[in-house]
């Protein structure tokens, strides 16, 4: 029965390594999904038959909390809006770092206060503090703590996340001072209570201990992802998940079972290659995202103060693109908050009757998480042919009548290229600026995320049409169809 | 046992570095959606912790574990084929 077990633990392992290989590419997509899917559910069925080391599982415990979670899982699910994708991927990434945490935390309070009551796995296994050998204890001690810290810095890290994301938390980052020196002093405060709970002589100090450097743990997660703008927030989700894994892993190591150490180290690799891929998407280093302030202010900081700046009506929007012939559209978070794909969708439509060639450009960081925009433009219908990425659209804004950027600033900001002491330099951008006319569908001339000035808004070819993206559009679209 | 399970952890490890090499950017989020509700394979050790006879502490501990991986690794699932319906499914219809 044992050995059957590690065979399907095995099949499970290959699963998700198909499922997340498929999952990288477009046309596989889904069924890498379901593959991994598929392989959870092996795994969890597998370990509920025939429990690792010989366990009796608490059915009760077990059902209860298998069903209570699976319907709160999946109404949260089904139930957020799209543009509210992004929090929900930050927030089931902090449950997962916040599992493992609790996983560590329960065996260690396993071991010391109920050690005699059954024989727990890790100790069969040859990983028991108390059973085999310095060296199984040590690694076991060790395994449970990094478990404790980065599932609690994935816990608190990706909340805060969750609340720059959603707006809750303001997203430009928040410095404390002398933050560098408080994140080592932290650092080390934790490193000490670790050992104290590892090589303490009374089970209730080693409990305490480890509690405190859960604690220790959870603050630091949270100093570690304030700093951090609110534009970089996909990045740093995305570190985050690949510290879920690595956490899921060192569980794995406490409670010795190999099926959480191969899966949770495959999500903390791969994690770690799409952290990297997404950084280069925006030609920064993770080292810079990781040391935060961007944005905070100086060099190029100044958002007040800008001159000759031309707005536009709904009317001369709607005359403006009648008289187009290449018309390229630039979505950004501010139509996802506007809810205004829909409109963008029929406007298209309106001016595609007319004959006008319409393309949808997609920064690959527009909105709060790459691959946002496609996803809402899809959920109103927009062909997947009209879409294209940076890279393959930047050379033509040359010939194009107007680019009509909606909701987005720091993706056409051309600071990026033309002034080498803006935070944003060297950032890839859409060149919007270089269409015969831009239209700026915006609230107000206030500053993207980055929260720096867009000198775009000062240019000859660019008209401020300010509002709210649903209503200008929507206007527009009904300036257009009276003619 | 521990030596295996170290060399399991590195091997397993190198895969993931190899797993994905070049990813379009419109994956990167369902990518990061899917991966995340893998690594809540953290259910099957908080299975293991709600077990009998390993005291009420653990045991409290161990169903919490149980019920916020069972979440992630359901939601995480969903959410991520929502997104991707949105528009792999689209594609094949036309």
């Amino acid at each position: 029965m044992e050995d059957l077990a590690k065979i399907f633990y095995l099949a499970a392992t290959a699963l998700f390594i198909f499922g997340v290989k498929d999952l990288a590419k477009v046309r596989t997509s889904r069924r890498g999904n379901g593959l991994a899917a598929l392989g959870m559910l092996v795994a969890v069925v597998t370990t509920l038959v025939a429990p690792e080391g010989g366990i009796q599982l608490d059915w009760k415990w077990v059902a209860g909390g298998l069903i209570l979670g699976s319907l709160l899982g999946a109404l949260l699910a089904r139930t957020i809006a799209m543009t509210g994708m992004p929090e929900m991927v930050a927030l089931f990434n902090g449950f997962g770092g916040a599992a493992s945490l609790l996983v560590a935390l329960s065996v260690f309070a396993g071991e010391y206060l109920g050690g005699d009551a059954s024989v727990p796995a890790a100790l069969t296994q040859g990983l028991g503090v108390d059973g085999l050998g310095e060296g199984a204890a040590l690694t076991w001690t060790v395994a449970v703590m990094l478990s404790v810290l980065i599932g609690a810095v994935t816990l608190t890290g990706s909340l805060v996340a969750m609340g720059k994301l959603s707006g809750k938390i303001p997203g430009r980052p928040l410095l404390l001072p002398a933050r560098h020196l408080l994140t080592f002093a932290l650092l080390g405060a934790a490193a000490w209570f670790a050992a104290q709970a590892g090589w303490s002589a009374t089970h209730q100090e080693a409990q305490c201990a480890l509690y405190t450097l859960a604690a220790l743990a959870g603050i630091l997660g949270i100093m570690v992802v304030l700093p951090i703008g609110g534009a970089d927030m996909p990045v740093v989700v995305s570190l985050l998940n690949s510290y879920s894994g690595l956490a899921a892993s060192m569980a794995g190591f406490v409670i010795g079972n190999s099926l959480l150490i191969t899966a949770g180290a495959l999500v903390g690799a791969a994690g770690l290659i799409l952290t990297q891929l997404m950084c280069r998407a925006m030609n920064r280093s993770l080292l810079h995202v990781l040391v935060g302030g961007f944005g905070d202010g100086d060099g190029g900081g100044d958002t007040s103060g800008y001159e000759n700046v031309k707005s536009a009506g709904p009317e001369e929007a709607a005359m403006v693109l009648e008289a187009a012939e290449k018309v390229i559209f630039i979505p950004g978070y501010g139509m996802a908050v506007a809810q205004a794909q829909h409109v963008v969708k029929q406007l298209a439509q309106e001016l595609e009757s007319r004959n006008v060639e319409i393309r949808y450009a997609i920064h690959p960081v527009a909105g709060r998480m790459p691959g946002h925009m496609n996803v809402l433009l899809a959920e109103a219908d927009v062909p997947y042919e009209q879409l294209f990425e940076m890279e393959r659209i930047n050379g033509d804004f040359r010939d194009t009548d107007v680019a009509m950027v909606i909701g987005a600033n720091d993706v056409v900001n051309p600071a990026a290229i033309e002034d080498s002491s803006s935070p944003i330099a060297g950032m890839p951008i859409l060149h919007a600026f270089e269409a015969r006319t831009v239209l700026m569908v915006k609230r107000s001339l206030s500053p993207g995320y980055a929260g720096i000035k867009n000198p775009l808004f000062e240019r000859e070819n660019c008209l401020m049409c300010f509002g709210d993206g649903k209503e200008f559009l929507a206007e527009v679209l009904a300036e257009l169809k009276k003619n | 046992m521990l030596l295996l399970l170290l060399t399991i952890f590195l091997l397993a490890i190198f895969v993931g570095f190899e797993l994905i090499t070049k990813v379009p950017p419109t994956l990167h989020t369902p990518l990061m959606s899917g991966a995340n509700a893998i690594s809540g394979i953290t259910v099957v050790g908080a299975l293991a912790c709600a077990r009998i006879g390993f005291g009420p502490e653990a045991q409290w501990l161990g169903v919490a574990a149980l019920v916020l991986a069972t979440i992630n690794v359901v939601g995480g699932f969903l959410v991520t084929d929502r997104m991707l319906k949105m528009f792999v499914g689209k594609k094949r219809k036309r």
